[in-house]
């Protein structure tokens, strides 16, 4: 093992070099570029041996990483924001082929307006794909994360495809130090891709991704892969705990954090959860009983795992880093769902947006966003969703809008 | 490259190597082609197919095709190809699989996709020089959703979005010289119903090497509006009034398979379908016949001068 300073798109070549990949079609995006670059570099110096094809779209590219899949190699990806989007029809049809890949999704806020940095908007677009979905919050959980998603996709009682996703800039162009693996530690982990009845040969013709007439049959293969997402959620239990025993990191597919015996629960995802870490240390200074809670795993949606961790608990602020227009933050929506009429759940689940484009959320919003739920327990009333924004911004916003003559 | 081993319809197969009872049309002139062009490149094929008409081939759990199958979307099938293609050669590459369970790729959409939204995909498969041959059987207009106009469309054509008197007011885009500018390795246009010229042009499609396109025109009783027992006449008028020249793309040059020395008028072969009715009934339309005769010559003016 040795340890490296790596980017979050670092760790993400990195994670695909340790898994072998056979396959690589890319299309650059920002912030995702570097992964494709990197990779590149290493092929270009013979150091991995992976077959690299830059097609003309994110939409025929996720359609080459899906054929690659269901021709029976093991396939990498990796697109951003408006490149997901772009590819949209391809991931809800490569899921349904049940073709075992993994693609990284470097997330970046959607158009309009166009913009960079990140929200999760874009991964969220992809949330009824049939793709699995893990989220990273550091650079090491983004390695290690391709080779879960590996192992996660490949099984046998799974066969589906899985997005890993890291913010754009916060987390894939900061430098964290990274433990690199030893390949033989990850082969024992990840052993070759065994494709079995996914694959093209001449010696066994097969039809795949034939069309079906009537909502008999469409139904029986949709059902089947929402069975295969949901047998994903205990498989990742039993790998999270296998990577633990081989090289130390275990993952669950909730995190809790200070949260065992804390009255009130952050709830977020992604790298902005940090600062939601060391605002629960900040929050816990100052006497308050607060903790963190953070899914890694959002499908198979981990909602036992949740129910668990929020059993008994007074309140929870939801902190979505996205906005469906409307209504609100999507967690919030999928929690309430998980939670609603189970015993234990915590009455509040308090709404909050805040992140978009990139937008920090600050230590001081922590402790509002905890003061607001602490108040709706007490009052015993759910607040209305609230997004997150400061009179300095709106200051700013409204000197730009004087320079542009708009009064 | 070796001598044909078509040297007459006589050397024809004389069994269909494709299953029959698909749910394609009575009369698809796609399907003739198609049944032609199985023949030759037989199983040992992948057929990555794109929305349209044959998409419809295979439907579960049934499949007339003998060899394998892909179901891609619209716009992506070339992109379908060039991921079987590249995994295949990994898997040789690899040694996970011996040469003889190696498979010709072959892209099979209607002209919906190649004409319009798989121009890109297309575009870039063949710049990438991908090793595939595609096939995009040519009826003339988004025919599995009722015959809409297309970039395929001919001038004149009533579709169901062009059924104003004078009919559909564009012109049919070139997909042969687009295909060719890309400098392929191949570049074909065929007919069912001139079954030696397809079997060749298939025949030396499957020798080559790298990107080879043909262009199958694909009369269609339903969208064209004739009876399906007129497939073949209709097919074969097209080529004898030089409406649909039969050609091929080899090596940087262009060469005509078939002139028609002593071109039929236009008028034949517009005569026999609805889609053009409106412009011989209530009132002839010479102005628009005309038009079409004249882009027939021109085009043949060029070749020949």
């Amino acid at each position: 093992m040795s340890r490296m300073l790596l980017t979050g798109n670092g760790a993400a070549a990195w994670g695909m070099r340790l898994a072998e990949v056979d396959y690589l079609p890319a299309f650059p995006i920002t912030p995702q570029t570097e992964i494709i670059e990197t990779v590149a570099k290493w092929i270009d110096k013979d150091e991995i041996d992976c077959r690299m094809v830059t097609l003309e779209s994110e939409h025929s590219m996720i359609t080459a990483a899906g054929a690659a899949a269901a021709t029976g190699v093991r396939v990498f990806t990796a697109t951003s924001s408006q490149g997901l989007l772009y590819g949209m029809e391809m991931l809800y049809t490569v899921a349904g082929w049940r073709a075992p890949f993994v693609l990284v999704n470097v997330s970046r806020g959607l158009s309009s307006p166009i913009t960079l940095e990140p929200d999760h908007n874009d991964i969220l677009a992809a949330r009824d794909s049939g793709f699995l979905q893990i989220h990273c919050a550091t650079c090491q959980e983004v390695l290690d994360s391709i080779l879960l998603a590996y192992r996660l996709a490949e099984d046998e009682r799974v066969r589906l495809p899985v997005i890993v996703n890291l913010d754009g800039f916060y987390l894939s162009f900061t430098r964290e130090p990274v433990d690199i693996p030893e390949l033989a530690a990850v082969s024992r982990f990840l052993p070759p891709f065994d494709p079995e009845n996914i694959r093209f040969k001449a010696s066994e013709p097969v039809s795949q991704a034939v069309a079906v007439l009537g909502g008999g049959p469409y139904s029986y293969f949709r059902y089947q892969s929402h069975l295969a997402a949901l047998n994903a959620a205990s498989i990742f239990d039993d790998i999270g705990s296998e990577f633990g025993r081989i090289f130390g990191r275990t993952y669950e597919a909730v995190e809790a954090y200070r949260a065992a015996d804390a009255e009130l629960v952050f709830v977020m995802m992604g790298s902005f959860a940090t600062k939601a870490k060391d605002a629960v240390d900040r929050l816990r200074e100052a006497g308050q009983a607060v903790g963190l809670v953070r899914p890694r795993l959002l499908r198979p949606f981990p909602a036992a795992a949740f129910r668990q961790v929020l059993a008994g608990k007074k309140g929870a602020a939801v902190i979505d880093q996205n906005l469906s227009a409307g209504a609100g933050g999507i967690l919030h929506g999928e929690l309430t769902a998980a939670l609603y009429g189970r015993p234990n759940a915590p009455n509040i689940l308090a709404g909050f947006i805040g992140g978009l484009g990139g937008r920090d959320i600050g230590p001081e919003e922590f402790f509002e966003m905890a003061a607001v739920t602490r108040k709706a327990v007490d009052e015993g009333r759910t607040p209305p969703p609230r997004l997150l924004y400061t009179e300095g911004e709106l200051r700013e916003v409204r000197t730009l809008q004087k320079i542009a003559g708009i009064t | 490259m070796s001598e044909t081993k078509f040297q007459s319809l006589k050397d024809l197969p004389t069994s269909h190597l494709l299953g029959a009872g698909t749910a394609m049309c009575a009369g698809c002139g796609g399907l003739e082609a198609l049944h032609g062009i199985y023949d030759i490149l037989g199983e040992k094929t992948v057929f990555i197919n794109a929305a349209g008409c044959m998409s419809l081939l295979s439907v579960y759990p049934f499949t007339p095709f003998r060899g394998s199958w892909l179901y891609t979307a619209m716009a992506s099938a070339p992109a379908g190809a060039q991921g079987v293609r590249d995994a295949l050669d990994i898997l040789l590459e690899k040694e996970r699989i011996g040469p003889e369970d190696d498979l010709q790729t072959v892209v099979l959409t209607g002209d919906g996709s190649a004409y319009g939204m798989g121009l890109s995909a297309t575009s870039a498969a063949i710049e990438r020089g991908l090793d595939f041959i595609y096939i995009c059987y040519d009826n003339e207009g988004y025919g599995n959703t009722g015959h809409q106009y297309s970039g395929a469309t001919p001038h004149g054509a009533r579709t169901a979005t062009s059924k104003g008197p004078r009919g559909f007011g564009g012109h049919k885009k070139d997909l042969f010289a687009i295909w060719a500018a890309h400098r392929p390795s191949y570049v074909a246009t065929v007919v069912g119903s001139e079954p030696l010229d397809l079997a060749r042009k298939i025949e030396k499609a499957g020798e080559l090497k790298g990107p080879r396109l043909i262009i199958v025109l694909a009369p269609c009783p339903t969208g064209w509006d004739y009876d399906p027992m007129e497939t073949v006449e209709i097919g074969k008028l097209a080529v004898k009034t030089g409406v649909w020249p039969l050609k091929e793309y080899v090596d940087g040059k262009v060469a005509h398979t078939r002139v028609p020395r002593k071109r039929l008028p236009v008028e034949d072969y517009l005569k026999k379908q609805g889609r053009f009715a409106h412009l011989f009934d209530p009132h002839f339309q010479e102005e628009v016949v005309k038009e079409i005769q004249g882009r027939v010559d021109a085009y043949w003016e060029e070749f020949d001068g």
